[in-house]
């Protein structure tokens, strides 16, 4: 669709004036902005900058202080979701909002299900649920399923299926995309697509450029809850598009990688590692300052890798050695222990990283309490110490460190979970997908600590679903299939078509 | 996974508590002198249905992540109500039974109200208004006794062919088309029928879903746009309802109404005990009434076992409570299975 300024495409949802306080901060400061009929916005910036209380505020979810909301020209308001769903403005969390204990099909009818005599028509909800997940590709899915019991990615699917279901006319994604696999990505770039031809307004938040690049017509930069700029996707650089959204000159994406190491001293060592069929028989070594990063399609095994080494899973066979010592890791207090040395920055921050009521100072020290302890009792003064050093080493933006820890931000609630483990000395460090969900700059100061681990002497085991990052942070990436290693690519060998290809075990085809 | 692996694997708490009471049932029956006869099935299930009711009351706040520690209350309550009205012409009776039914919903609805405008938790909420309750009982009953109507009281505690020839249905119930039902337990029926009529349709609405997906996750649920007090109201006053046909029933059973504190503390643990063992989740968000009411026939089963076998009653709370553990430890055999252990925090 033409973005052109000479034909000004009709506004479909427009704020004028809109800000919004949080206390004293000023989370939207007097924004306006618009959203064009049937075109793909991407909407850009730092968390923290803003994106959620706006799309917060076009679903219904808070209301502005000052401003106006304009749906077609009339203005209107949003007083719940509800009332922004009744008037066609569905948005897709990044919290998934799915019902765990509930079926699929009763998820993605929760709104709105079919009644009959004023009851729950269950056959017409499965119907209805079978052809909403035909439409998205997902057939495998169970409609009768309970949603607790689908990996992450069919989850958000069926958040997709449910939102689809509400036949929206203004669709608000926030940052759906960032749990599922590449193949997934594509079916709903082709929803998405298909859903703008036929007039709908689609608006977007990600942090993967790639994506914007491929589905975006328009992007809007935000930063410190002010609208930067708007500009059709294509007129402005990667560059100056994360320099807008930091606001500051940044060099590399990622930090330098040193060469190659020669035969560096093997700090891990997996033979015959399998586990309950979706572990085959793995053999990894990673060195002392290597960072190895797991590779391939979601769900072929690459987290529970990571939770087997943390004592998570229980029958696994095959060894584990740790710096030339065969260990036994039942449970991940015996992972953190001495000789062992390892930690996981763990998948889902909210529930297995922090624990959000307690404070930022409690989340901190809470794996490395024995170490602050004197007897029985916690040392007050290695306590505080410890937090300082703590939050000073990841800059964590903090008020103050009694706060609860659910105050802050989600790239400083992930600096949290990473400083908690570093003050455990680990040895090994193990990382799944943590950059998901963040901002770019948090995202970069990852990655040169991850570097600065390394160079230190730590081993990093490295799982990301974006491939950018396995690209420009790993000294090697382990590519996996259906619980095996299929390939190891070194230096110059890592490239996305090599990655793409040995995640889809096209390594013949495609040489 | 087929459609009948995943049915069976999401309902397999509630299939096991089917199974144990079947086991016990018919080993008591095997036991007992005139086991398998019509007389001892409507001696059971008198005994059973007011606990049943209770159960059902409990399970609703329990799906939602809640706890009603009123429901045995509640049944007091009505009790006693039900005690001074359930007398005079049918029509009487007839309002008797419509007022009590009613008290027993507006104390769930006060509950209700408490809970979500008030922002009170359940437990602390209705523990407050579970003494109230007994204070009015005691009020309206200082001391047992009361006034039932002996037609209604042996109609409704025993088979359908008492009903028929009490109120001349059916040709005083020898018709014959009424004889291969003649022989069906009056509470048995009134079971059945509140879970069809009541139950299943509420389980189906969409204030029933609501309930359970305030039990799953009340942010998602919340942002999924349900009415979530409206839900959370309608939970405890059905709760209310229920333990207010438990009430009813309790009166027609004993003739009389009593404000007997230790007996409401017992049925409210009892229907704890009985959700639980029904498979019902303390978490919320999964479970059914249904399991409620097998949870209840098992616990009533083993104080019928007890009976017979004349062990010694002080024995009972003793065996109850094992009994209550390894029901309970059955559902914790999937710790063993679970292979990620990260699932167990889920």
């Amino acid at each position: 669709m033409s973005t052109s300024p000479s034909e000004p495409a009709q506004a479909h949802v427009q704020l004028t004036g809109v800000t919004k306080r949080y206390g004293g901060v000023t989370a939207l400061d007097n924004v306006d902005f618009a959203c064009e009929l049937g075109s793909v916005h991407a909407v850009l910036g730092e968390n923290g900058a803003g994106k959620s209380t706006l799309i917060k505020i076009m679903s219904g979810v808070v209301q502005p202080d000052e401003g106006e909301i304009r749906l077609d020209g009339t203005p209107t308001s949003f007083s719940h979701p509800a009332a922004a769903n009744a008037q066609g403005i569905v948005c897709i969390f990044q919290e998934l909002s799915l019902l765990p204990d509930l079926s699929v099909a009763d998820n993605i009818s929760i709104a709105e299900p079919p009644r009959r005599f004023g009851l729950i028509d269950r056959k017409a909800q499965r119907r209805r649920a079978e052809d909403l997940l035909a439409r998205i590709g997902c057939e495998d899915v169970n409609p009768m399923a309970r949603v607790r019991d689908l990996p992450l990615s069919r989850r958000q699917m069926v958040e997709i299926a449910k939102a689809l279901a509400k036949d929206p006319s203004v669709l608000i994604l926030d940052e759906a995309t960032s749990a599922l696999t590449s193949a997934d990505v594509d079916t709903v770039f082709g929803i998405l697509r298909r859903l703008r031809e036929d007039g709908i307004s689609i608006l977007t938040i990600s942090h993967r450029m790639h994506e914007i690049e491929a589905i975006a017509d328009k992007c809007s930069v935000f930063r410190n809850g002010r609208h930067i700029e708007t500009f059709a996707q294509g007129a402005r650089s990667e560059g100056e598009i994360v320099q807008m959204m930091i606001g500051r000159e940044i060099t590399a994406h990622f930090p330098p990688k040193p060469p190659p190491p020669e035969a560096t001293k093997p700090m891990l060592q997996l033979e015959k590692y399998s586990w309950e069929g979706k572990l085959k028989s793995i053999d990894l070594t990673v060195g002392a300052g290597e960072i190895v990063g797991l590779g391939g399609l979601d769900g072929q095994g690459q987290k529970e890798l990571l939770l087997g080494l943390f004592g998570v899973l229980k029958g696994t066979s095959g060894t584990i050695t740790v710096q030339g010592k065969e260990v036994t890791i039942a449970s991940p207090q015996d992972a953190k222990a001495a000789g062992v040395d390892l930690a996981l920055i763990p998948e889902d921050r909210k529930t297995e990283g922090l624990m959000l009521p307690m404070s930022i100072a409690d989340n901190l020290t809470i794996a490395s309490l024995n170490r602050l302890s004197r007897g029985l009792f916690v040392d007050q003064d290695a306590l505080t110490a410890a937090v300082e050093d703590g939050i000073q080493r990841m800059q964590i933006k903090v008020g103050s460190s009694s706060d609860p820890v659910s105050t802050l931000s989600g790239g400083n609630q992930q600096k949290v979970v990473i400083a908690k483990w570093l003050m455990t000395d680990p040895k090994i460090i193990l990382l799944n997908d943590p950059t998901r969900g963040i901002d770019v700059g948090t995202k970069q100061e990852i990655y040169r600590l991850l570097r600065s681990l390394a160079e230190a002497g730590a081993s990093v085991i490295y799982y990301s679903t974006d491939y950018e990052e396995l690209i420009g942070c790993c000294d090697r990436v382990a590519v996996m299939y259906d619980g095996e290693i299929v390939r190891e690519l070194k230096g110059d060998e890592i490239n996305e078509r090599n990655i793409i290809a040995s995640a889809l075990k096209m390594d013949e085809a495609a040489e | 996974m087929s459609d009948l692996r995943v049915r069976l694997s999401q309902n397999a708490a509630l299939l096991t508590a089917i199974a144990i009471f079947i086991l016990f049932y018919v080993f008591y029956n095997m036991n007992h002198p005139r086991g398998f006869s019509v007389a001892v099935l409507i001696q059971n299930s008198n005994e059973v249905f007011t606990l049943a009711m209770v159960a059902m009351a409990q399970t609703v706040p329990v799906l939602m992540g809640g706890l009603d520690l009123s429901v045995g209350a509640i049944m007091t309550l009505v009790n006693t109500i039900a005690s001074h009205l359930l007398n005079g012409s049918p029509a009487q009776m007839a309002f008797g039974m419509g007022v009590s039914l009613a008290a027993g919903a507006a104390c769930g609805f006060v509950n209700g109200c408490i809970v979500v405008y008030g922002r009170i938790q359940p437990i602390i909420a209705t523990l407050a208004t579970g003494a109230i309750f007994l204070g009015l009982a005691l009020f309206l009953r200082p001391s047992p006794g009361g006034n039932v109507d002996d037609d209604l009281s042996w109609a409704a505690t025993n088979d359908l062919y008492e009903i028929a020839a009490t109120y001349g249905y059916a040709q005083d119930g020898e018709a014959t088309w009424f004889q291969p039902i003649a022989w069906i337990p009056v509470p048995l029926v009134l079971l059945v029928l509140v879970v069809v009529f009541i139950w299943l349709p509420f389980s189906r609405s969409v204030t029933g879903r609501t309930v359970y997906a305030v039990g799953s996750g009340e942010g998602a649920a919340y942002m999924s746009g349900l009415p979530i007090d409206r839900a959370k109201i309608a939970a405890f006053t059905l709760g209310g309802f229920f333990a207010g046909i438990g009430g009813l029933y309790l009166t027609l059973q004993t003739s009389s109404g009593n404000a007997d504190i230790p007996q409401a503390g017992a049925y409210t643990l009892n229907s704890i005990a009985a959700v639980v063992i029904g498979g019902t989740s303390l978490l919320g968000g999964v479970g059914t009434a249904i399991g409620s009411v097998f949870g209840a026939l098992i616990l009533r089963t083993i104080s019928f076992n007890f009976r017979i076998f004349e062990i010694d009653p002080l024995m009972q709370p003793l065996f109850e409570g094992v009994v209550l553990l390894a029901a309970v430890s059955l559902g914790a055999f999937r710790v063993l299975r679970v292979k990620n252990t990260l699932e167990l925090f889920r």
